[in-house]
């Protein structure tokens, strides 16, 4: 019985002693409504945009868009692909089918990952907590990467292959290809996955502030009987 | 790429999706910390400070143009008046009739820009309106064919009519009557299509036509040219006794946007030669009116020494308003007090006589147009013989039919004395025609002789609106030349907007710029929202395609037109999914014995298939889909050698069927210039010998 409760306190840090929860409530709640906080908010940034884009030409005076979630596209995708299909770039929907059919499923074991680390008084917790503060810059990577995989991967064959060069749209910002002048921009859904980053630093760094002095404790409990 | 990068003025999503996320997250953790749920403001955009554009100095450059071109003061406000700056809409729509031509004219005001020719009884090739015989839309034309199966490829439009509810336009349906051989059509004013054209059994004209009731449950067609109405032969002797106008009743199903035609009816009418009708609206609702102008019974014969029919028939001093009660009609048709005459319901002139269901009231000599007034209170018949405006109260014409008429016709249907029933009668002017009205008190009367339109005032509720005396003429504006019909914004319902009229001037002479003999007819423009004598001419518009008689204007905000249709694979004729739609990938040609089937699907820049092989002598049946959503993005399909030519508008479905007769290769093409690669899309049908 005392050797389980030394593997579990091995591997999820001490527990906290119950006169010191009473005492120095704050200091325990603080991570922990952070951490859970940043969770909630990446769950949430589900529902919202990621990425938008902008594109003005000529003759569509109201613009064509296209709106990026981490499950779909939204906007003028028709559109856009039949425009495409004249410099031969691929239609929309074969660009990170993976990634999007994964990424509600992704995003809730981020999620399982924050709340395993509220329970993990040890530095593992801070290992778990590593690919949420990444997040939104593997999103962005994984944007990149597609949009250059079909900027520079046009069909040779195209009908107007020989007036178009291949090209990356920015990631954000403004950018230019043949009439078409593209405004790209970064959502509300991205920006709360960095907000979920920043929380998930904070609350990593109280929980660590929170849960080091326990530790310590515990070690030097530790030395002492081993001597 | 500059600094500032997420977005410039114009594109501010960035900055927005910023505080909105930030927004969410605080709310978040406030709702995590503190349990508690109070929102918070997102930041508004700050509004953009108005620019001065110094004024005088584009006053100095305008008054150079407008002396170098020789423009008046009047001139330039004028041209202020009705400009419509590029990339702007106008606010008002007009849709006339197209006389002659057979279509419906809409027309942006106060810009008079010729928005479309709606095809209806003529084919108009631009929209595919029944092209050939091959598709669906000469299908809808083949509706309005002769009884013996004669096809008809032109008509003589009139009158549109707006749908309305509760006496006001509400934007929904036009029907448009065909006067040369008694026809009426349904556009749904959803994509500016007509949608049914139903031949009159009983009748080859008519002229009253097209109104409709308040609610537009029923569709007016008023008659014009009598004639027995089985559609046999009665010798000239006999115009007396067999041949007889008609009154026809369409009932209209909003549900499936057509004419019932198994719910409607007629009432027959003597041989009078039955005009403009109106419907009565609030306290003249369930009434109609119409003129009429050869009481007579004239028949001419100019060649054996009668008097010419146009000398004949504006002999007596009085002919006949028609009143016709719409409760006591269908209370009949439902006690089956009708004959039926080729299949048609019909309640005889002397049941209508008998059951009040019509009844005269004396107008004078051969009149022109019988207008409700907004509140429904009066009808104002046009003299055109006569250079008064006769103004019937409607509680009087009550009053009267109550007490019984003291008279009846040769037919027996009862005339209301002259006198009694008579409100006022207003000298306008020399040649009055057609009366619209406005929302200051006045009405408007076109004078064909005088070439003028008349203001004059109202009575009864109308008179606290205007501040001189009622019914008086007020003002005459010179037209150019021959007013027919005119239009005030929606100035035939039960709350005309007072702000433009359009004379609908036969005759444009010296107007514009000499186009041959033949000349354009001249729709002017007269700003009318000022008080008094001030009304002044503010556009001179050319209608180069027919003879426009009637028109309506309305807002244009109360249209709510699709700008693609729904859903791709459509149809316009069903308003619905076509099952045929053909989606990408199932494009083929398939053959069972002789018959042929393709399916095809178009999008920028190509047909699929782009080959088509069939023999002489197969059947081909073809299915078109255009698989656009973007706004505009229409293609044509134009298949030489078959005497077909489609318009598929974005998402439309058209399916085409047709006999392969003559070998030989055809290059099929589009006909909208669709893209930078129009000129490429196109595919090859090849007939080879059986």
């Amino acid at each position: 019985m005392q050797r389980f409760s030394q593997i579990k306190e091995k591997a999820f840090g001490p527990r906290i002693p119950r006169e010191i929860v009473f005492r120095d409530r704050f200091r325990f709640i603080l991570p922990t409504v952070l951490m859970l906080a940043a969770a909630i908010v990446l769950f949430v940034s589900t529902f919202f945009p990621y990425w938008h884009m902008d594109m003005d030409a000529p003759q569509y005076p109201r613009g064509l868009e296209m709106t990026i979630f981490v499950n779909r596209v939204e906007g003028d995708v028709q559109e856009v692909d039949t425009l495409n299909h004249y410099i031969g770039m691929r239609p929309l929907s074969e660009a990170g089918e993976l990634e999007r059919s994964m990424s509600v499923i992704a995003i809730g074991a981020l999620g399982m990952l924050i709340i395993a680390a509220i329970f993990i008084h040890n530095p593992c917790a801070l290992l778990l907590t590593w690919p949420v503060l990444l997040y939104p810059a593997i999103f962005l990577f994984d944007l990149w990467y597609w949009m250059q995989d079909f900027g520079l991967n046009l069909d040779d064959s195209a009908p107007l292959s020989n007036i178009i060069e291949p090209f990356v749209p920015p990631l954000i910002g403004e950018g230019k290809i043949a009439q078409f002048t593209t405004y790209a921009s970064w959502e509300s859904g991205l920006w709360m996955s960095m907000g979920a980053s920043v929380l998930i630093a904070l609350g990593i760094f109280f929980h660590r502030r929170a849960y080091k002095p326990l530790l310590d404790e515990a070690r030097a409990e530790n030395n002492q009987h081993g001597h | 790429m500059n600094g500032s990068n997420f977005g410039g003025p114009a594109h501010k999503t960035g900055k927005r999706s910023l505080y909105v996320a930030m927004s969410v997250m605080a709310l978040i953790l406030l709702m995590a910390v503190a349990g508690c749920s109070k929102e918070e403001e997102s930041p508004t955009a700050t509004a953009v400070p108005a620019s001065s554009d110094g004024g005088s100095q584009v006053a100095s450059g305008v008054s150079a143009i407008a002396a170098e071109r020789g423009l008046t003061e009047a001139d330039i406000e004028a041209a202020v008046k009705t400009f419509v700056p590029s990339g702007t809409h106008d606010e008002y729509i007009l849709f006339a009739s197209g006389g002659h031509s057979g279509q419906m004219l809409v027309i942006g005001m106060p810009s008079m820009r010729l928005l479309k020719v709606v095809g209806v009884y003529t084919p108009e090739p631009w929209q595919g309106w029944a092209v050939g015989d091959a598709s669906e839309t000469s299908h809808i034309l083949d509706g309005g064919d002769l009884q013996d199966g004669t096809e008809l490829t032109w008509g003589d439009t009139h009158h549109p009519a707006l749908s309305e509810t509760a006496g006001d336009y509400d934007g929904e349906w036009a029907f448009i009557n065909e006067k040369a051989n008694g026809r009426v059509a349904v556009i749904d004013l959803r994509d500016f299509e007509t949608k049914q054209i139903i031949k009159n059994p009983l009748s080859m004209s008519n002229h009253g036509a097209t109104m409709v009731t308040p609610d537009t449950k029923w569709v007016i067609e008023g008659g014009q040219f009598p004639a027995p109405l089985d559609g046999s032969y009665a010798s000239i002797d006999e115009y007396e006794e067999k041949w007889r106008g008609v009154l026809t009743m369409w009932k209209f199903d909003r549900s499936t946007g057509r004419i019932n035609y198994d719910e409607s009816f007629a009432v027959e009418t003597p041989p009078y030669w039955q005009d403009l009708c109106d419907a009565g609206k609030l306290v003249s609702a369930g009434m109609i009116f119409c003129g009429s102008f050869n009481s007579e019974m004239a028949t001419g014969g100019i060649e054996d020494g009668n008097p010419p029919l146009e000398a004949g028939i504006s002999q007596a001093d009085m002919d006949y308003l028609h009143i016709f009660d719409i409760d006591k009609m269908t209370a009949a048709v439902a006690a089956g007090k009708t004959d039926m005459i080729n299949g048609f319901p019909v309640i005889s002139l002397e049941t209508a006589a008998a059951e009040g269901i019509l009844h005269f009231a004396p107008e004078p000599k051969s009149p022109h147009g019988a207008d409700v007034t907004p509140d429904g209170e009066f009808v104002v018949v046009s003299g055109k013989l006569d250079p008064h405006v006769t103004v019937y109260s409607v509680p009087k014409i009550k009053e009267a039919i109550a007490a019984g008429a003291t008279e009846r016709d040769p037919f027996g249907v009862g005339i209301l004395d002259f006198d009694t029933v008579v409100e006022v009668q207003v000298e306008v002017g020399l040649g009055p025609l057609h009366t619209q009205f406005d929302d200051q008190g006045y009405a408007y009367t076109s004078l064909f002789l005088d070439s003028a339109v008349a203001r004059w005032t109202l009575g009864g509720s109308f008179s606290d609106l205007h501040s001189e005396p009622d019914w008086e003429l007020i003002h005459k504006t010179p037209v150019h030349y021959n007013i027919g019909h005119l239009v005030t914004t929606e100035g035939d319902t039960v709350s005309p907007d007072g702000k433009y009229l359009v004379a609908m001037n036969k005759w444009s002479i010296d107007r514009f710029n000499v186009v041959g003999p033949l000349l354009p007819q001249n729709f002017q423009l007269l700003d009318i929202s000022e008080s008094g004598t001030t009304m002044p001419v503010i556009y001179d518009s050319p209608i180069g395609i027919g003879e426009p008689h009637y028109a309506q204007i309305i807002k244009a905000d109360k249209l709510n037109p699709w700008e693609v249709y729904p859903e791709v694979g459509w149809n316009p004729e069903t308003q619905s999914l076509d099952p045929r739609a053909v989606a990408p990938g199932e494009e083929g040609v398939t053959r069972d014995g002789n018959n042929v089937t393709v399916k095809s699907t178009l999008i920028r820049s190509h047909f699929t298939p782009e080959r088509v092989n069939v023999k002489v002598g197969d059947r081909v049946t073809w299915h078109m889909t255009n698989l656009e959503t973007a706004f505009d993005a229409t293609h044509g399909f134009a298949l030489p050698g078959q005497n077909i030519n489609l318009s598929l508008e974005p998402g439309e479905h058209q399916t085409i069927e047709f006999e392969v007769t003559d070998e030989g290769v055809f290059t099929f093409y589009c006909t909208e210039f669709c893209s930078a690669l129009h000129l490429e899309m196109a595919g090859f049908f090849m007939v080879a010998p059986n």
